[in-house]
């Protein structure tokens, strides 16, 4: 039961993830990008973090995604892109690459099984929203200050950048 | 029981696929998409662990990566549209220039 509740989302963001990489229409890829973060929110509470849970679905696939169809459309760049580089070498490099990523990051826990535990319990909420709010306004209060400082910087430098020049 | 190595596998696989995209696709959108892909797969390590050890403060960690990941959305849509009015293109492979 536990596996097919894994499964399940596992699988829809993995396919969600693929059909973003290989879509070559941009809106599509946005929408296809919009399922595998629905499909990663549905894990994070497999993970018991509700409050994640929450986040990842109004930051990720509410604000984020809109602003991405936003540009997409803005631009007009929903159209077909070319597939040919500049450099002839980067696709098939590109996939050796990412194929040797990928035996890297398996054998790093394949060789160290002792660094993470393989049974998990499920039973406790040890993250209900209540105490992410008491770690956040308390150990972590500068952080969170300087991340409200973050995004005002960042508002105020789309601000700046999407001024007119008289 | 799933074990926390699946769901790191699982996280490890995404991020491939967000690697790749950044080095295949050639609009710059795509490229930022498939970063954003690359920074939910860190998440999904980040919240596993936090499952693992049952410690919020990896919790607290996405939640600021979340939150940085909107500043940056933000201001990086904003240049690609400035780059866009200049250039009238998003290839990644035209934007050889630091000047306009």
């Amino acid at each position: 039961m536990d596996l097919l509740l894994f499964g399940i989302p596992a699988l829809v963001a993995i396919i969600g993830a693929i059909a973003m990489l290989l879509s070559r229409n941009a809106v599509h890829s946005a929408l296809y990008l919009l399922l595998n973060f629905a499909a990663i929110a549905v894990l994070y509470l497999l993970l018991q973090a509700p409050f994640l849970f929450a986040t990842q679905l109004i930051v990720y696939a509410g604000a984020i995604i809109v602003l991405f169809l936003f540009v997409v459309m803005l631009l007009g760049a929903e159209r077909d892109e070319e597939t040919t580089h500049a450099n002839p070498w980067q696709n098939r490099g590109a996939f050796v690459g990412g194929i040797l990523l990928l035996v890297e990051l398996c054998m790093l826990y394949v060789r160290n099984p002792g660094t993470i535990p393989v049974s998990v319990d499920m039973n406790n909420g040890f993250a209900a929203p209540a105490e992410v709010a008491k770690a956040l306004f308390t150990t972590h209060l500068l952080p969170f200050e300087i991340a409200s400082f973050v995004l005002l910087t960042a508002l105020i430098g789309v601000v700046v950048l999407h001024q007119r020049r008289s | 029981m799933v074990s926390t190595l699946m769901y790191v596998a699982l996280s490890a696989f995404l991020f491939v696929i967000g690697v790749l995209g950044v080095t295949l696709r050639k609009s710059a959108l795509m490229v930022f998409m498939s970063v954003e892909l690359m920074l939910n797969a860190a998440n999904l390590a980040l919240v596993a662990f936090a499952n693992q050890w049952k410690s919020v403060d990896a919790q607290i960690m996405v939640f600021f990566v979340i939150t940085i990941a909107a500043a940056e959305v933000a201001v990086g849509l904003a240049l690609l549209v400035m780059i866009f009015r200049r250039k009238k293109t998003t290839d990644i492979d035209l934007m050889n220039t630091l000047r306009g």
